[in-house]
């Protein structure tokens, strides 16, 4: 039993990661049916802020706190100048979203590498992150325990937003009849933005608190998009519910299984995990009956 | 007139002939051992990229993986290969290296054999891409979901080799290779032999997707593509019609990459993994999906760039990249052999008035509409 708590302690940990990073694409994927391979890029953009306000401001424990809203902002607007520029004039054609967000990706990690040294960047955890926190015995940084928090509040602000604002109810009509929703007068356009903006955000988001964790270079998104999309397919389109708790399950079977063999054995143990979970829910873990998404 | 007009349904297969000739006889006597072997290598990506066409530009499966594929093949050519190498009973250098007393593993000792490998080759693939098929279409896995689920295999198959040093050689990969089933691969008569084979198998995949396309299946495929569900209904399980797709582009990525090994020297993990499984998709989308000519020269066109601009300007290359997936996608979604069939249906829509043009193969039908709404906007 004891030998359970580490993996499930990092497990968790891991979760909420791939939770913020998979909390933005199931707004843009499941409420809006956009492929974003850029997603990946805008946590890494997420994270050179947290590098570039550090430069700004010296202490660690200021520059975080202040990157987060900054992250949001970036990674969003780059969501924004996307949506406008490109994703506009390609909805109701998903995988061609796809094929052009490759290449947007393929732009900005160049860019990326030519900005910052390959090697990447240090982010350094502010003073009141470094210590951590007793659970039977076993040391849990208070840096795991932070992206947790930090999941939950994105994940408690997303899902109020959702469901008890006006402008969320406006989303929902959206993704649920876009034809009907603009006949009561929703402006569906401004709605898209707005959303893309608010999806593209949370990777910024995500970008700050994997700076505290992995390291922080231009190759980082390709690492955390694959694991992002599964959690999405495991957990069932544009349903906040079914992103935490695949999240979580994900994240708790690759400690699990690294544990019992290694990391990259993990990683094709949680993909042939995805992959025997659709044949049970194929559709994922909740689904949303929508009309206006094929 | 007549005459052209029966000639009409082999326009491809003369275009396939005439490709034929330019591959096997013209390009050897003509280009240098540096270009014989550069094409060589395109032509193993074109291999790939015929697979890659009729899954996603006839089936309409985004296959993101065909590196996975293409690994298969490539590392069951490179072990055999490693294994000649080292002769028999002996265990390959790069293991000595890492622990000069453990046997060789279990997986590799089969490869000694030349049958066994050839058999693998095409094996392999089937075996792989029949589970992972028949476990997504049947449960009715398509579209994005299954694009990225085949990117995410991928990915970690890659981290899996990377990882695993003393087996399949890690980051580094496997090279060194001195033979070639026997035939000694610093001769140029043999990289020639070896290039024409490559060639060769080429135009036979070329000749079997332009077979498949004018065969039932080959309907049925386009039918699943563009209405599933009314294929579903008229009494054909789609998911069979998708997975015969999705395993013989498996296999002709498998062939590809077994012949990948030869040519090129080196197979290492970062040519199997996400970003070589995109570049694969770039040629397909360059040339045209739905087309038999277009995955084939896009694929060629995508690898004369890398070697030739990736070198020199590797920066400015992966711009290029990036820029031809966001215009080829936005303006040219059927690629650029779509330009041809648009200006073909133009001259005969002028010539013959009323005469329908064949419309070029849009990739779904909700796509066709938004295409058509743009063009009509």
């Amino acid at each position: 039993m004891d030998a359970l708590i580490p993996p499930l302690l990092n497990g968790t940990a891991l979760g909420a990661l791939l939770l913020l990073a998979a909390l933005g694409l199931t707004l843009t994927f499941g409420q809006m049916g956009v492929i974003n391979m850029a997603h990946g890029e805008f946590i890494m953009a997420g994270a050179f802020v947290a590098y570039l306000t550090q430069l700004i401001i010296p202490s660690s424990s200021i520059s975080i706190p202040v990157a987060l809203p900054l992250a949001f902002v970036v990674a969003g607007l780059l969501g924004l100048l996307l949506e406008v520029s490109i994703i506009q004039w390609m909805y109701r054609r998903p995988l061609d979203t796809l094929l052009v967000t490759v290449g947007v990706a393929l732009i900005l990690q160049q860019a990326a590498l030519q900005i910052f040294p390959a090697q990447g960047v240090p982010v350094e955890n502010p003073e009141w992150l470094q210590g951590q926190l007793d659970v039977f015995g076993y040391a849990w940084p208070y840096r795991q325990l932070f992206t947790i928090l930090l999941a939950a509040a994105c994940v408690a602000a997303l899902a109020a937003w959702l469901k008890y604002t006006s402008f969320g109810r406006r989303i929902r009509a959206t993704v649920q009849n876009r034809d009907l929703a603009e006949t009561i007068g929703i402006r569906t356009r401004v709605v898209d933005r707005i959303t893309f903006f608010v999806g593209s955000g949370l990777a910024g988001v995500a970008g700050v608190a994997a700076s505290l964790i992995g390291g922080t270079n231009s190759q980082m998104g390709t690492q955390y998009i694959i694991p992002a999309f599964l959690v999405v397919v495991a957990g069932g389109i544009g349903q906040v519910k079914g992103t935490v708790i695949a999240a979580w399950v994900i994240g708790v079977a690759m400690a699990l299984f690294a544990d019992w063999t290694t990391g990259s054995l993990a990683q094709v143990l949680a993909f042939a995990l995805v992959v025997v979970f659709l044949q049970f829910r194929p559709q994922g873990l909740f689904t949303v009956r929508t009309r206006g998404l094929a | 007139m007549t005459a052209l007009m029966k000639l009409k349904p082999y326009a491809s297969l003369i275009g396939i002939a005439v490709f034929a000739v330019l591959l096997l006889a013209v390009a050897p006597s003509l280009l240098s051992m540096h270009w014989i072997n550069n094409l060589g290598k395109y032509c193993a990506w074109a291999i790939v990229a015929v697979g890659i066409g009729l899954a996603w530009g006839r089936g309409g499966m985004l296959v993101m993986g065909q590196g996975v594929f293409f690994g298969l093949g490539a590392y069951a050519m490179a072990m055999h290969m490693t294994l000649e190498n080292a002769g028999p009973d002996a265990i390959p250098s790069f293991m000595i290296l890492y622990d000069p007393l453990a046997p060789l593993p279990a997986f590799w000792e089969p490869f000694r054999s030349e049958l066994f490998t050839l058999a693998a080759i095409i094996l392999l693939p089937v075996i792989v891409a029949g589970i992972l098929g028949y476990a997504l279409f049947k449960r009715r896995v398509k579209g994005a979901y299954f694009a990225i689920l085949t990117q995410a295999l991928a990915v970690a198959t890659a981290v899996l080799v990377s990882s695993t040093i003393r087996e399949t050689g890690g980051d580094t990969g496997l090279s060194g290779f001195r033979t070639f089933f026997g035939f000694l691969l610093s001769d140029d008569a043999n990289k020639v032999m070896i290039y024409l084979i490559t060639a060769g198998l080429l135009i036979a995949c070329m000749l079997l997707v332009w077979q498949l396309h004018r065969s039932r299946f080959g309907e049925l495929l386009l039918a699943t593509r563009d209405a599933e569900e009314r294929v579903r209904f008229l009494g054909y399980d789609p998911a069979n019609i998708k997975l015969t797709a999705f395993v013989i582009a498996a296999v002709m990525a498998s062939i590809g990459g077994a012949m990948f090994v030869p040519i090129v020297g080196i197979i290492t993990p970062a040519e199997i993994g996400a970003s070589a499984s995109i570049l694969m998709i770039a040629g397909v989308a360059l040339g045209g999906r739905a087309s038999l000519f277009g995955p084939v020269l896009g694929a060629m066109a995508i690898g004369w760039g890398q070697s030739s601009l990736a070198s020199s300007w590797p920066e400015g290359w992966i711009y290029i990249l990036g820029l031809l997936f966001v215009v080829v996608t936005l303006f040219l979604p059927n690629g650029l052999a779509s330009l041809y069939t648009r200006a073909k249906g133009l001259i005969a829509g002028r010539r013959d008035n009323g005469a329908a043009p064949p419309e070029p193969p849009a990739p779904t039908g909700a796509a066709a509409t938004a295409e058509k709404a743009e063009v009509s906007a």
